[in-house]
């Protein structure tokens, strides 16, 4: 399954993504410079977390209209799989390929620390490798990841299972004390309608090998190649 | 010609401003006690050449629109001014 990680001005986790596809899960990954208009064989694009454009004017704002973006767009609508974290994200959310904005943190502080998740949905080619209502541990690092979107787009994404991913306690209760920033219904991440384009706040590249401390993140990545595979065994 | 428009953002009614509720609680230690609410927006000027106010506006219109406000939580408004 071929790879691609995309380097704005400004990224700051595109190693970490690479280092878990090329050293962890051993798939070919390359990085995808943000003036590239070309996505080319690949058959995941990764949006990684960072500051891009420092996050001026707003998280995302500016990426969004990065000669890249075009192309992620395009990729999108022909059922192409992009991944956003953290600012990958928002970034996704300002582009308009998920619904919703992200507003400054509730508490207006920068949240660095491990979140526990609840997956809502297992039935993606995200989480598949997840079970249904699994708590897992991924941590954060943001200060603008106060998920909104108003009472109708809500309604649908909750309609939907388009909720992915939502901030839980340790026993998996979804409540306001285990909300780290504000998100509307304690969102974490969210998938599109189509199902092929996902964004979430958590950082799975982080926590993807024992050395640091939490495996969860690991079975982002292997939902991923496994619904590859599996789509291709079928096709063949 | 040279037109300036000055263009402010601000939350959308009803939408979280966790800066303004900030900076209201500050106040409100301050002793100034009257302070009911406070929103904390965006204000920008941008200097534009042409011909046609009318164009520059319909254009201020659409930048604010793409990318200077976030439309599902920012509105937005401007002014032109001619300078020269």
């Amino acid at each position: 399954m071929n790879f691609g990680v995309v380097v704005f001005p400004g990224s700051n986790c595109d190693a970490d993504c690479y280092h878990v596809l090329k050293e962890v899960f051993r798939e070919p990954v390359e990085y995808v410079w943000h003036q590239e208009s070309s996505l080319k064989g690949l058959d995941c694009v990764i949006l990684p977390g960072g500051f891009s454009y420092g996050d001026y004017l707003r998280a995302g704002a500016i990426a969004r209209f990065s000669p890249v973006m075009a192309a992620v767009t395009e990729f999108a609508r022909q059922g192409g799989l992009v991944l956003g974290i953290c600012n990958g994200f928002q970034i996704l959310l300002e582009a308009g390929l998920l619904p919703g904005a992200m507003r400054r943190n509730q508490s207006l502080q920068f949240r660095c620390h491990y979140t526990y998740l609840r997956v809502e949905n297992t039935d993606t080619p995200f989480t598949n490798q997840f079970s249904p209502g699994q708590v897992v541990r991924i941590p954060i690092a943001h200060g603008e990841g106060n998920y909104f979107a108003d009472a109708p787009v809500l309604a649908e994404i909750r309609k939907s299972g388009q909720a992915v991913f939502r901030y839980c306690t340790p026993q998996g209760e979804v409540l306001p004390a285990a909300n780290p920033n504000g998100s509307l219904e304690n969102i974490a991440g969210i998938i599109n309608a189509a199902g092929n384009v996902l964004g979430m706040m958590p950082h799975p590249e982080r926590c993807a090998e024992a050395i640091l401390g939490s495996t969860d993140g690991y079975l982002v990545f292997a939902s991923l190649i496994h619904w590859w595979q599996r789509r291709n065994s079928r096709a063949s | 010609m040279v037109f300036k428009a000055k263009i402010q953002v601000m939350p959308k009614k009803g939408i979280l401003d966790p800066q303004g509720s900030a900076v209201q609680k500050a106040l409100q230690t301050m002793q100034y006690r009257n302070v009911e609410e406070v929103r904390i927006g965006k204000y920008m000027e941008i200097w534009i050449a042409g011909d046609d106010e009318n164009a520059v506006r319909a254009q201020v219109q659409e930048m604010a629109t793409r990318l200077l406000a976030n439309p599902v939580i920012e509105d937005f408004t401007f002014v032109i001014e001619r300078l020269e």
